[in-house]
């Protein structure tokens, strides 16, 4: 059982992540890899609220043939379970704006789908 | 359309899938899961037909209009159960006490009971039926746009 | 010109991050008063074994009704966008 970590390891891996996204977001010109990072950034969201309620030595909150110990808090467990899905709608609305786009101009480059007509 | 074993094998794996997935929405107030997580494993398992015998098969089976409905369904059954505590407040758990699916069990860690949970139970069948209804409907009309270019009625 | 602008916004949103990560509460040791009562009452007032569950439904339902309305607008506008091609390439 781990009971004391040094320095808060794993807030400073979530900030790395984001750092990670926002790089990719910033800099990159593919649609795809564009997605890509809107994808990892909600990843590094979910990643941050599970890891806010862990308690040293900790056991799952479920009373059904559970072990002895304290238990882990059991809100922002359910509060990850709706970010979770609203993730899973906003990369399929970005995939199929992405699979217009690509049908109309035949180029995967953000910078050309600017100046399309009709 | 992939080859003979594979057709084969996701034949018979398609059943163990769909028993897997409905365990897990059944016991969410016992063991961990509920409605979202058994949804997801029982899409998983309607894109991996869509993969082995191509959308074209699929598509005379998975019509769209009897996917609509049963979204539509499993949206109902939850507001219904919102709706039906309206005595006291708008969520309330009018179930606890009753014999229907009202035990109260005793505290501390024990051997589960089917019978507990007050509305729960009926509010997860809600929730999975439309996570599998729409879940299917999305991947399917994908992969028809993108393979086949035909109508998608 | 726009580089540099870029590596300059990105340097500075990390180490505000990295700051804030640094200074919050030791990992393992949480605050909880509304979570204790949660864990404590929970198997009297829903009659339910999982602690999780009942949160999700029952002590915060509306948050699930409200990502369920989500859930369904995203799969209606998905299906949408996907049939205003057919009638495009069909009536004009």
């Amino acid at each position: 059982m781990i009971q004391y970590i040094p320095y808060n390891i794993p807030f400073i891996a979530v900030a790395l992540l984001v750092g990670i996204a926002l790089y990719i977001l910033i800099f990159k010109r593919n649609m795809v890899k564009i997605v890509m990072g809107v994808a990892i950034l909600g990843a590094a969201v979910n990643l941050f609220l599970v890891a806010l309620g862990y308690r040293a030595g900790g056991v799952a909150p479920i009373y059904t043939v559970s072990p002895q110990g304290p238990m882990v808090l059991p809100v922002p467990q359910a509060l990850t379970l709706t970010s979770i899905v609203i993730a899973v709608s906003i990369i399929a609305l970005m995939l199929t704006m992405v699979m217009h786009t690509y049908r109309h101009t035949k180029d995967v480059d953000a910078k050309k789908s600017r100046t399309m007509k009709g | 359309m992939l080859s003979k074993i594979v057709r084969t094998i996701s034949d018979q794996l398609i059943l163990f899938i769909l028993v897997f997935g409905f365990y897990i929405i059944t016991h969410g107030h016992l063991t961990p899961g509920g409605g979202f997580q058994g949804g997801a494993v029982i899409a998983s398992g309607v894109v991996m037909m869509i993969v082995a015998f191509g959308s074209n098969q699929i598509k005379k089976s998975l019509r769209e209009r009897h996917l609509a409905v049963v979204e539509s369904s499993g949206a109902l059954i939850f507001i219904g159960m919102a709706f039906a505590g309206l005595g006291t407040t708008f969520f309330y758990n009018f179930l606890v006490g009753t014999p229907v699916f009202g035990i109260i069990p005793p505290t501390g860690p024990n051997p589960g009971n089917l019978w507990t949970g007050g509305v729960i139970p009926l509010m997860n069948l809600g929730v999975g039926l439309k996570v599998i209804a729409g879940l299917s409907a999305v991947v399917l009309a994908m992969a028809l746009f993108s393979s086949g270019e035909e109508v998608e009625e | 010109m726009r580089q540099i602008a870029g590596w300059i916004l990105l340097i500075v949103l990390v180490a505000f991050l990295i700051s804030g990560a640094l200074s919050m509460h030791p990992f393992g040791y949480p605050p909880s008063d509304m979570d204790d009562y949660m864990i404590e009452n929970s198997q009297a007032e829903t009659a339910n074994n999982n602690v999780v569950a009942a949160v999700l439904f029952d002590y915060r339902g509306l948050d699930t009704l409200g990502e369920a309305t989500v859930l369904f607008t995203a799969v209606t506008g998905v299906l949408l966008l996907f049939r205003a091609l057919k009638r495009k390439e069909k009536g004009s």
